[in-house]
């Protein structure tokens, strides 16, 4: 049964948690303040929650988990800072921004797809460098494309995007802050919570969809897909299409909670945090759902949350951002040198 | 016969896992004879040979029993390297060459003449040169022997099979030593022609003094090539002849054999089955790898069991591969009067044609989902079935789960509940949930290949008993693809024999165990044409 039981988490999981456990003590231990480092978990959680789910669709549509995600990152920039450059705010911006990169990222997803489905068996390969030449390409973008907000373009005048566009009084935290309250000492940002869960019905639902099936068929075993008359380049393409669009307006909810938009380079790893977000919440590179997607994006977010505080007591330097580099690549790591198929197989 | 023989096998036993799949085989080969092998796929031949290699796979399964000897002496062969050390050779039925290479570099792959060089006096052995001159000496050589008249230093890669078959033999008769070859099915791939000289080079090699155990289909090429002829069915010896005691039909007769009670045969006679045809296939070509068709017409009654058998290879399982959509086809099929359009899945899901495939693991089952969706995934994608009913339609999981219940019991379906990971049952348990998906399309008609292939006999037995049953009480049109002829005929009730990707008869259950081997080995219309003359 204990066995069972330990089969059920993951070996790796266990190992995470309690690593997290003794982070959480030792913290407490220091005196550091504790609601304010659970306030900064759930934020993080909330931030995240989307892109990580945006690996679900291609997971399960067998091509892997989306490498390709700062494609669809991208467009959700363009849309918002569109937004900035028609100087909206509030709401209004928020939901141009999101109304924006959705069609985008759907645009970009369905490019992706093309080239995905061209390159089966090495989606994660061809699409992290997909990622990297976007990203790249897209720095002559931001330094090229004719925005003019003051707010944008670098101070000293002349062309060009800054890296790191603040919104505050735009949208900064407009999420994070509807309908918050503090329990104790931990400040709850409901709004930020409440989209995530939306998202995610929303996400269950469609996977129940004929669609969504499908589509995890054709991921499951692609023999068994065309012999129930199923068209496996569609169906991966739609996860392509999917994802991407997730990722676009996933961006845009972890800018608003930021208060930055990141440009330029900010985008080139963000897909590698998500992969190892989900495998470390139990995916495999051909299995994922949505309950692991969420273990995974709040373990890996609030390990980082913790560890930098931890560590900056404990010895007065800063891992916090190599802590974060070993972890996520460990993980990466150690989910592609597994070879069973499915968490749990066998 | 000489006073030690080349080659004894003695008392050869092998159990696979409590199976039982050799009992007792003995036989001599002479020096410079050739020793013919028979028998349906399954007799046992592959696991004598493997014993014979010394294979990982019987020693992984806890050896053999009997005794070999080589020359009168007793060998223990452990692994393929002390076979060959030995003297034994191979050649595969499977070309195991590689393309890029030429013909001598294949012939003396492992075995290069070398020189010593610079770099080998001071690195050691492994950095000598190739000493090519003797090594195209050599090949020609051996190519010479067996009448191999192209150039030694051609690449591998594009040179027809026939050649690809003379060089592998080249490699063993290079072997210095060799003093045993095993031919692995060596026609199965050549032309008449081709096979015809590989008759003859196997004469060159017997006048060596090299003892030949030749395993063919091919019972005309049996009857001429060898000494002496072991015929093998289920494991067991049933005779040891020689060509001029026997006869093609009598060999045929022997591999078949009575394996079946006529008490068993539910096939109903062929008058009570109206002339209506469910199917109707014309000329149906289709390109399936190792399995290919090449042009069969056969006419399927509604209501029937149909089988369809044939040794492997010869294009059985690509009638049903090919007519659901799976592997590229043409032809004309018409079902119910109306053409099918080929190469397209979805067209024949869509008209009532249901398939379960061969390929269990491959093709039939999705491992890492749950039973109840295997069952159902089909049917929510091509008619909507088990989906919630209004504007948005999910997968409705209640009614999958009672539904997947009802078919778990019906079909007795060993597992721990309708949400058990298919990967984790086992292959019978497996075979009754393909089929199980394919019956929740309600088809018409119903391809069903190799239903029982690697399953107890338990649950082999419940299968068949249930495709009875669907076929009595729904009316369902069944045609059924086994290498087990022997239960086609307890089940069909009109078995086509496939030989060569071409129909060559229908016969009924009840027909002999004669016609049933002449067919099965291509020789039934040589054998009666003779007859009629």
């Amino acid at each position: 049964m204990g066995n069972s039981l330990l089969n059920r988490i993951g070996i790796p999981r266990l190992i995470i948690s309690l690593f997290l456990a003794f982070l959480v003590a030792s913290a407490f231990s220091y005196g550091l303040p504790m609601g304010q480092i659970f306030g900064a978990m759930l934020t993080r959680f909330g931030m995240n929650a989307l892109l990580v789910l945006a690996m679900i669709p291609t997971i399960q549509a067998g091509a892997g988990p989306n490498f390709g995600l700062p494609f669809g990152i991208i467009c959700g920039l363009i849309g918002a800072t569109l937004a900035i450059e028609l100087d909206l705010r509030d709401f209004t911006a928020l939901f141009f921004a999101i109304g924006v990169s959705v069609p985008l990222g759907a645009f970009a997803g369905w490019l992706y797809g093309l080239l995905l489905n061209r390159v089966k068996g090495q989606e994660m390969t061809v699409g992290t460098y997909m990622g990297f030449s976007i990203v790249s390409l897209m720095c002559i973008f931001w330094l090229m494309a004719p925005y003019t907000s003051p707010e944008m373009v670098w101070p000293y005048g002349g062309d060009g995007l800054r890296v790191t566009v603040v919104l505050d009084g735009r949208m900064e935290q407009l999420l994070d802050k509807l309908w918050s309250f503090t329990i104790g000492t931990v400040r709850i940002p409901t709004g930020l919570l409440v989209v995530t869960a939306i998202c995610c019905v929303l996400l269950w639902i469609f996977m129940k969809t004929r669609t969504g099936l499908a589509m995890s068929i054709v991921g499951s075993n692609p023999r068994f897909a065309e012999a129930s008359g199923l068209n496996v380049n569609k169906y991966r393409l739609i996860a392509s299409v999917i994802s991407c669009a997730m990722g676009a307006a996933g961006i845009v909810i972890y800018s608003q909670s930021y208060g930055f938009i990141q440009l330029y380079q900010a985008p080139l790893y963000m897909a590698l945090y998500s992969v190892s977000a989900i495998l470390i919440g139990g995916a495999s590179l051909q299995r994922a759902t949505i309950t692991q997607a969420l273990i995974g994006t709040f373990l890996f977010n609030a390990l980082l949350v913790i560890a930098l505080p931890v560590a900056n007591v404990a010895m007065d330097s800063d891992i916090s951002e190599i802590m974060r580099v070993i972890i996520s690549n460990g993980i990466i790591l150690y989910a592609l040198t597994r070879k069973e198929v499915g968490g749990d197989a066998r | 016969m000489t006073a030690t023989a080349r080659l004894e096998m003695r008392n050869i036993g092998k159990e696979y896992y409590g199976n039982r799949v050799l009992k007792g085989v003995s036989f001599t080969l002479g020096t410079g004879r050739v020793l013919s092998l028979v028998g349906e796929n399954g007799a046992g031949k592959s696991t004598l040979m493997n014993i014979l290699f010394g294979m990982p796979v019987i020693h992984a399964t806890g050896g053999f029993d009997g005794e070999i000897r080589l020359d009168g002496e007793k060998v223990v062969i452990k692994s393929p390297e002390e076979a060959m050390k030995l003297g034994i050779g191979m050649v595969h039925q499977e070309f195991m060459l590689l393309p890029g290479f030429s013909i001598t570099e294949n012939i003396k792959l492992n075995r290069e003449t070398t020189k010593s060089s610079f770099l080998s006096r001071l690195f050691g052995k492994s950095m000598k040169w190739l000493d090519m001159p003797a090594m195209k000496h050599d090949a020609r050589e051996s190519m010479d022997a067996i009448g191999l008249g192209i150039d030694e230093m051609l690449p591998v890669k594009g040179l027809p099979v026939g050649h690809m078959q003379f060089v592998e033999i080249a490699r063993e008769l290079d072997k210095k030593n060799i003093r045993l070859l095993v031919l692995d099915e060596p026609t199965a791939v050549l032309t008449e022609n081709d096979a015809e000289k590989l008759l003859e080079a196997m004469r060159i090699l017997t006048d060596k003094g090299i003892s030949i155990l030749f395993i063919s289909h091919r019972l005309d090429e049996v009857m001429k090539a060898s000494d002496k002829i072991v015929v093998l069915r289920d494991g067991e010896q049933i005779a040891e002849t020689t060509p001029s005691e026997t006869t093609i039909e009598k060999i045929a007769e022997l591999m078949v054999g009575r394996k079946i009670e006529s008490g068993e045969m539910r096939g109903r006679p062929v008058s009570s089955i109206r002339d209506e045809y469910i199917l109707q296939i014309k000329d149906l070509h289709v390109a399936m790898p190792g399995e290919s068709v090449k042009g069969v017409t056969l006419d399927v009654k509604q209501g029937e069991i149909l089988g369809i058998g044939g040794l492997a290879g010869q294009g059985k399982i690509g009638i049903p591969n090919g007519i659901m959509g799976l592997f590229p086809s043409s032809g004309d099929v018409l079902k119910n009067g109306l053409p099918v359009r080929l190469n397209d899945a979805r067209f024949a899901l869509d008209n009532g044609m249901a398939f379960v495939s061969e390929d269990r693991r491959g093709t039939g089952l999705l491992l890492d989902d749950s039973i109840e969706f295997n069952i159902v995934a089909t049917a929510t994608q091509i008619q909507g079935k088990y989906m919630t009913q209004g504007k948005i339609r999910i997968l409705d999981s209640k009614g999958m789960g009672k539904y997947a219940q009802q078919l778990i019991k019906e079909l007795d379906i060993r597992c721990t509940g309708p949400s058990q990971l298919t990967r984790r049952l086992s292959g019978g348990n497996q075979q009754k949930v393909c089929i199980a998906r394919a019956i929740t399309l309600a088809p018409n008609l119903l391809f069903v290949s190799e239903p029982t292939r690697g399953i107890d006999i338990g649950a082999k037995k419940l299968i068949l008993d249930h495709l009875v049953k669907l076929n009595r009480e729904n009316g369902l049109t069944i045609i059924m693809t086994s290498s087990e002829l022997a239960e086609l005929r307890s089940i069909c009730d009109r078995i086509a024999i496939v030989y060569q990707g071409k129909l060559e008869g229908i016969l009924l259950p009840a027909d002999s165990d004669r016609d049933f081997g002449l067919m099965m080995a291509g020789e039934y219309h040589k054998f009666h044409e003779k007859e009629a003359v």
